[in-house]
């Protein structure tokens, strides 16, 4: 037959070699058509902030020119940020709230979270459903009567309702955190009890550290949550003195936007220093949100 | 059995002071006229009949589902193109898992700020890339056609963490599914409908919710960049969110009593939609326990 013969056979060859160039070709297309996306959206994730680091050290006339870098630099747009606001006191705020918040929410979810885990009593899976439910309770219902409750109190224009509500744990980081501690086991804890141990020291020397990285990752979570809250401190704070940070950024952009042109420079200004301390959070962190997120599914 | 219950007793105090009391209290608000200043005035079912004939509510409501509706696929789309991408990049992963995920942890009112000049008409980064290809930009902060369309642009900006919890997903497909496949001859189409579209379904699904949650309550990115800008133009009737809308009849005009109205009725339609979602989710989740 034709096939045997010496010409086919090398025809044959040919046309194998010819198809595994093109496949080559083919995947050599594939890879950089995959690379050119991959930087194109990096370029259109990354390009805002570049533009606001830019725009941000221009003098007013250059902010919108399409100079990358700044000529003059307008240091002095932060200097008129600083003269302008007390953003030292904001960002010390922030600090302290954002740390309060995190603090009380870590050791009451970690003690709620363990109660709902380790011990049985009758109601306990309804209890433990009611925590799931109010996971699903828009903000907005009980925003007016908790207002209400702490304007009774007489803490509204006070820090205080940022973060003492954290005290009584929250659902979310309840959840998260029983899901490490159901994975633990029990064994662990029956040891110490048969050592004598009390339910409180089982929990802070075996439960606790034990699950130091899931702890770690609702403090930074619930940090990160407290530093970017507006609607809290818009509700609770009436005093310059006591903003945070996202507060001072809101008076300073109705301060500088108000009765005509948008003063940008000062603004975008404003807008870096509110937002590098978090990205500086974010690479100390960097581990555990990227598993806050992956574990919990918990919205960064 | 008591110290099971002393360890959960700060959440159970805390529901009662702060979830289940509220709740109640806010159900009884609705029903009267308070503006904290006065006691509570009952007026009955007046401030659900203002409900149906509030135009603003109507609009603000409307505003808000046109959002949700535009937002919710648009982001869950855009998460799944770049975690896929982000799948296929080995090592280097770290780096740009990193460039997509810093703006979703960029403080909202800073997103706010820097988004009402990037999406300015005349000088905004946007339309001024446009004109670099002749093309005119509109006026998404002016328009009010083309405002909630900015914002809904902004929000993608802000798709970082699902892209991870996509990626996390992804990661989480055996091989071996793909191994077998390619060998049965399936193309990469017939992969990712047959293997990773199920395999990641429960994620998806839970994007589905808890992004429809969150973006019919959009507030601070709106508010920082149209609330100046609320009595008159543009942003009065395209940026009036129903959550803005709720805060100032709340906080603006003092009408705690109206607020709370409006607060129930957001309830019951998360709660609506919450579960249709739920009910027709097991025609399409995959679980693989079940």
């Amino acid at each position: 037959m034709a096939a045997s013969t010496p010409e086919a056979l090398a025809d044959i060859r040919r046309q194998q070699a010819q198809r595994l160039r093109q496949a080559a070709i083919r995947r050599l297309l594939a890879r950089i058509i995959f690379i050119a996306l991959l930087i194109g959206c990096t370029i259109m994730f990354m390009a805002p902030f570049v533009w606001l680091i830019s725009a941000s050290l221009k003098v007013r006339a250059e902010v919108f020119n399409n100079e990358l870098i700044p000529d003059p630099i307008a240091w002095e747009n932060y200097v008129n940020v600083w003269q302008a606001a007390p953003v030292l006191s904001w960002l010390k705020n922030s600090v302290v709230v954002g740390f309060l918040a995190a603090a009380t929410v870590t050791v009451s979810c970690a003690a709620i979270a363990f109660g709902f885990s380790y011990f049985r009593f009758p109601g306990r899976d309804t209890l433990f459903g009611l925590v799931l439910a109010t996971m699903m309770l828009p903000g907005a219902v009980t925003m007016v009567p908790v207002f209400l409750v702490w304007n009774g109190l007489g803490l509204v224009n006070t820090q205080v309702p940022l973060w003492a509500g954290n005290l009584f744990g929250s659902a979310f980081y309840i959840f998260m955190i029983r899901q490490f501690y159901l994975s633990l086991p029990r064994e662990l804890f029956e040891a110490a009890r048969v050592d004598g141990a009390n339910y409180l020291q089982i929990w802070r020397h075996i439960a606790l550290p034990l699950t130091r990285t899931a702890l770690i990752v609702v403090f930074i979570f619930e940090f990160k949550a407290s530093w970017t809250d507006l609607i809290k401190p818009l509700i609770y704070l009436y005093n310059t003195a006591l903003f945070t940070l996202p507060r001072g950024l809101k008076a300073i952009l109705d301060q500088f936007g108000q009765g005509g042109e948008m003063q940008w420079e000062i603004v975008l200004a404003a807008s870096v220093i509110v937002t590098i301390p978090m990205i500086l959070i974010f690479f100390l962190g960097q581990r555990y949100f990227m598993e806050g997120i992956a574990t919990s599914g918990l919205k960064g | 059995m008591l110290a099971g219950l002393a360890f959960i007793s700060p959440w159970f105090i805390g529901f009662l002071v702060f979830t289940a009391g509220p709740m109640i209290a806010s159900l009884g608000l609705a029903f009267t006229e308070y503006d904290v200043l006065n006691p509570p005035k009952f007026v009955g079912l007046q401030n659900f009949q203002r409900l149906l004939t509030d135009p603003r509510l109507g609009l603000s409501l409307g505003n808000s589902i046109f959002y949700t509706v535009l937002h919710v696929p648009l982001v869950m789309m855009v998460a799944l193109g770049l975690a896929l991408l982000l799948n296929r990049v080995g090592k280097a992963a770290g780096f740009f898992r990193t460039a997509f995920y810093l703006p979703s942890i960029t403080p909202a009112v800073a997103v706010g700020a820097l988004w009402l000049w990037i999406l300015n008409p005349r000088i905004g980064l946007i339309n001024r890339s446009l004109a670099l290809l002749g093309i005119v930009g509109p006026g998404w902060t002016t328009d009010p056609n083309w405002i909630k369309p900015g914002i809904v642009l902004m929000s993608l900006w802000s798709v970082g963490s699902t892209v991870i919890l996509y990626l996390a997903a992804l990661r989480n497909v055996p091989p071996e599914l793909y191994e077998a496949a390619r060998i049965d001859g399936a193309n990469g189409w017939q992969q990712f409908r047959h293997i990773t579209a199920p395999m990641i379904s429960g994620t998806i699904f839970f994007t589905l919710v808890v992004n429809t949650i969150a973006s019919l309550q959009i507030f601070t990115e709106v508010y920082t960049m149209y609330f100046g800008n609320m009595n008159s133009g543009a942003a009065a009737s395209a940026g009036l969110f129903y959550n803005i809308y709720l805060f100032r009849q709340a906080f603006e005009f003092l009408r705690m009593g109206y607020a709370s109205a409006m607060a129930w009725l957001l309830f019951v339609i998360i709660m609506i939609l919450t579960v249709i979602q739920l009910r027709t989710s097991n025609r399409w989740v995959y679980y693989e326990g079940a």
